[in-house]
């Protein structure tokens, strides 16, 4: 099998849309979900969230990081050219239902796979409020797409370059605290805003947890992006403790209730092949530079 | 020129000192000569216990013979009758539980070596001219096409041998494989050391020929589910297997550095990660403690060693003799220099680096417990006990835990009217049929982690099964 790349655009700073012909995981993508694709026969499967899907057009859209060498590698191919796998739509779709206003929240990479969420929240009879962000507005990417899709939309930058001057976070406090003295001074009768989803970093979707504290009411629900192998439940790898207990956050997941994630451990988890990923990047980089992977570019 | 040999003929192995460096094949194959004395060995018996032994039931004496009268192709077709995978049976049956331990040879001069001469046959038919071009294809001989359609789940030994058997009966047939490579546990979970993956693809690619097809990266549960395709198709069969690996629930089992045998072995054998061409990393231990004594154990344990490890220790619970790995693996893995630590149990996996609180950053040891046999349990086997007291650290940075698996889940997503037991496992009548209408299933997802050939067998029965259903619909 092979699958065609049938767009490219790079959306930001090393940042890249892909959009894939994929036929029968357009037709049962839901938001919420990856895939697991594979460049060749030498190549790792790596987990990219499922940022759109079009079962008309036969399309699903990816927005890739290039970080490291796998990432690099697959951006840098072009429209026309094929990846030989994609598994998917895999993990368990977010749980969207009908529950008053919801706040979505997207950090860096995270804005692609917020963004399926809004309609499919939207569709649902709520009231969307999203909030994107990065650390500068080179970074940031799909402002039209998220305002146009959401009921109410803020962007915030770590250095201020466009909207909020610091982090999404921040944003998020601003909006539930509004609220909360709405309630207060009882120009609220009851609360609207019933669940917050941060995509992001791990560091992100830990603060964000974390501050939710204050806001017991509300459910916060974060997206795990693990280390992955399969993507099935057959290895194992992806497992992080959710309430105490074992999950794979391929199957389970990969969205949790984020009071119960042990981030500690996952954080802890994802630096497990760092020696290993930089030198294998150094090592791709030389030989790229050495001409060996010209057909690529 | 060749003879009837005494006893057993023994096959010619890579040496150790040289093996345990790479991932090459470990037993190399007999030769047409040694092939000829082995098989000129066996009696023909009239009534062959041998064959009773084999879940498939392979024509043993029958192939033998032809093997014996050099007709090669014949040979080949005999066994085919009802196995298509003979290179790989040959090679990881355990045979010496099931047709030789039959053999009636076996109480006096040795069984005749049956996987090696299978094995044998296979592998000269593959390596032949003939059987590269479209003509001299042994398999492709299919009866009338029925028309009905059948999806299997799985291509795994239970998954490819219900789709060949059906292929064979005139049925257009679709195995659904959620992984980028067929074979199951074959591809991902068994070593090339032990099973080339060149065996495996020329195995399904025969199955293929056939007019087998093979959907790969397609996960039912997800993409499609089994509701779906019971609609869709006239039967299924589920091969799914059971891939989920169990944890110990000890503490430290989060650390960096401790894998699933299934991981392991996955990155190992589906991903390559031990030829540095390919993308996929894996954490290549210096020390590394194997907790298990399967053939899962041996495995990860012989594959440790090959990725230039200095110790490889598997850890036990119980003793030598009741390791459940296959000897010859066993004694594989001790010829390698893998070290065995009987009456062991593991207690908690240390970490380091860091404040204790925030990150435990990587595996630094073990710590173990001895244990000593009390009485049996409900198994017949002596239950290990703790000894209190007797905790013991053993130095680790990579740390496998091969403690067997469960039936994977996801077939089960969204089918609520598909039985299954509380192990996870697949509730099935004698015919192999779910309670689910028009839906079978067999091999590891029905009786829990067992063999390649038991998987066979189930996928060979559900076939049956299957056409019989389909004949009275
Ligand atoms: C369920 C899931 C969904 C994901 N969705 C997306 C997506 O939509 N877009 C996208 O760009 N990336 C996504 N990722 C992360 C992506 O899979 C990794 O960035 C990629 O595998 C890195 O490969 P590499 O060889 O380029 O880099 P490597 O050399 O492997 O790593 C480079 C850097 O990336 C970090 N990294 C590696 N793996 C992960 C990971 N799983 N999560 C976070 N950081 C990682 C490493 O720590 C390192 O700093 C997702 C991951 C998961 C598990
Ligand atoms: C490391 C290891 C070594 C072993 N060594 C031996 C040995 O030497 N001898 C021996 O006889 N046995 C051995 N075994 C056991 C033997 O391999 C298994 O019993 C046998 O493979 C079971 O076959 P199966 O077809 O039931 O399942 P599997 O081989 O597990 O195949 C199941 C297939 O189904 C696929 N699948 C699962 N879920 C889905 C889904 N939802 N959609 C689509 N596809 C799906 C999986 O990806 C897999 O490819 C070993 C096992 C392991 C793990
Ligand atoms: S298939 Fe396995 S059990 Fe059957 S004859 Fe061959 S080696 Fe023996
Ligand atoms: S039992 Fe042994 S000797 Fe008899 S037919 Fe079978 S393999 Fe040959
Ligand atoms: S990625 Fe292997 S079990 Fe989740």
């Amino acid at each position: 099998m092979s699958y065609k790349i049938v767009e490219k655009e790079e959306v930001a700073t090393d940042t890249f849309k892909m959009v894939f012909e994929a036929p029968d995981i357009a037709a049962a993508a839901k938001a919420g979900q990856f895939l697991i694709v594979r460049i060749d026969e030498r190549g790792e499967r790596i987990p990219l969230t499922i940022a759109d899907f079009s079962s008309d057009e036969n399309t699903v859209t990816t927005v890739i990081q290039a970080l490291g060498k796998s990432t690099k590698k697959l951006t840098k191919m072009n429209v026309g050219e094929s990846i030989s796998d994609i598994a998917g739509p895999l993990g368990t779709p977010a749980d969207v239902k009908q529950l008053g206003t919801v706040v979505l929240v997207g950090g860096g990479v995270g804005i692609a796979p917020i963004y399926p969420q809004i309609s499919a929240y939207k569709n649902a009879g709520n009231r969307v409020v999203s909030i994107i962000g990065a650390r500068n507005k080179d970074l940031l990417f799909w402002e039209e797409r998220v305002k146009d899709a959401s009921d109410e939309y803020f962007v915030a930058t770590d250095d201020g370059s466009k909207g909020h001057h610091g982090f999404v976070t921040e944003v998020l406090k601003n909006i539930l605290d509004e609220e909360k003295e709405k309630i207060e001074n009882k120009t609220l009768e009851n609360p609207k805003i019933k669940r917050v989803v941060v995509i992001g970093p791990p560091i992100l979707m830990k603060v964000a947890t974390q501050m939710m504290n204050e806001y017991p009411d509300v459910e916060i629900i974060v997206s795990m992006n693990t280390m992955m192998v399969d993507g099935t439940g057959m290895c194992g790898g992806c497992r992080l403790i959710v309430d105490g207990k074992v999950k794979f956050s391929c199957v389970d997941g990969p969205e949790f209730d984020g009071r119960l994630v042990d981030f500690n451990t996952v954080m802890n988890r994802l630096t497990i092949y760092k020696r290993e990923e930089i030198e294998r990047a150094e090592k791709y980089k030389k030989e790229c530079e050495g001409g060996v992977c010209s057909t690529l570019d | 020129m060749t003879g009837k040999a005494k006893t057993r003929v023994e096959m010619p192995e890579q040496p150790e000192y040289i093996r345990r460096n790479n991932f090459e094949e470990v037993a190399l194959g007999y030769t047409e000569e040694l092939a000829l004395m082995e098989a000129e060995r066996c009696i023909q018996c009239r009534r062959p216990k041998c064959v009773e032994g084999c879940p498939v039931s392979v024509d043993i004496p029958g192939f033998i013979k032809l093997i014996t009268e050099k007709k090669w192709t014949e040979s080949l077709e005999k066994i085919y009758e009802t196995n298509f995978l003979p290179a790989i049976c040959g090679r990881v049956c355990p045979q010496e539980t099931q047709c030789e331990e039959l053999c009636i040879l076996n109480r006096k001069e040795n069984a005749i070596a049956i996987g090696r001469l299978e094995r044998y046959v296979a592998d000269r038919y593959y390596e032949s001219p003939e059987s590269l071009n479209e003509k001299g294809r042994l398999l492709s001989k299919r009866e009338k096409p029925t028309g009905k359609k059948i999806a299997v789940v799985g291509s795994g030994p239970a998954g490819l041998t219900a789709a060949a058997t059906l292929s064979r009966m005139g049925h257009s047939v679709v195995i659904y494989e959620s992984l980028h490579k067929p074979g199951g546990v074959l591809t991902y979970g068994i070593p090339s050391f032990r099973l080339p993956k060149e065996i495996i693809k020329r195995e399904v690619d025969e199955i293929k020929y056939m007019g087998v097809e093979i959907k790969l990266n397609y996960v039912i549960g997800r993409i499609k589910t089994l509701e779906e395709l019971s609609e869709s198709y006239d039967a299924v069969f589920i091969g799914s297997g059971a891939g989920l690996p169990n944890f110990m629930g000890i503490e430290g089992e989060s650390l960096n550095g401790v894998y699933s045998a299934n991981e392991f072995l996955t990155r190992v054998n589906l991903m390559q990660a031990w030829d540095e061409e390919y993308d996929t990393i894996i954490r290549k231990g210096k020390n590394v403690v194997v907790v298990g004594g399967g053939n899962v154990a041996m495995d990860a344990a012989r594959s440790a060693l090959r990725l230039g490890a200095d110790n490889v220790t598997v850890v036990y619970r119980r003793s030598d003799t009741e390791l459940p790995a296959r000897r010859e693996e066993i004694e594989h893995a001790k010829k390698e220099g893998v070290q065995f630590r009987f009456l062991t149990n593991p207690t908690k996996i240390i970490g380091d680096y860091g404040d204790e609180k925030v990150r435990k950053y990587d595996v630094k040891s073990i710590e173990c417990i001895e244990m000593e046999l009390g009485e049996e349990d409900s198994s017949g086997r002596r239950r290990p006990i703790p000894i209190p007291g007797t905790e013991f650290e053993i130095e680790a940075d990579v740390v496998i835990i091969a403690i067997g698996t469960s039936p994977n889940p996801l077939i089960f997503n969204e089918t609520p009217d598909l039985e299954k037991t509380k192990w996870g496992t697949v509730v099935v009548n004698d015919d192999l049929k779910c309670t689910k209408e028009n839906v079978f299933a067999g091999g590891d997802i029905v009786t829990g982690a067992a063999t390649v050939i038991s998987a066979m067998g189930a996928g060979k029965k559900a076939a049956e099964s299957i056409d019989e259903y389909l004949k009275n619909k």
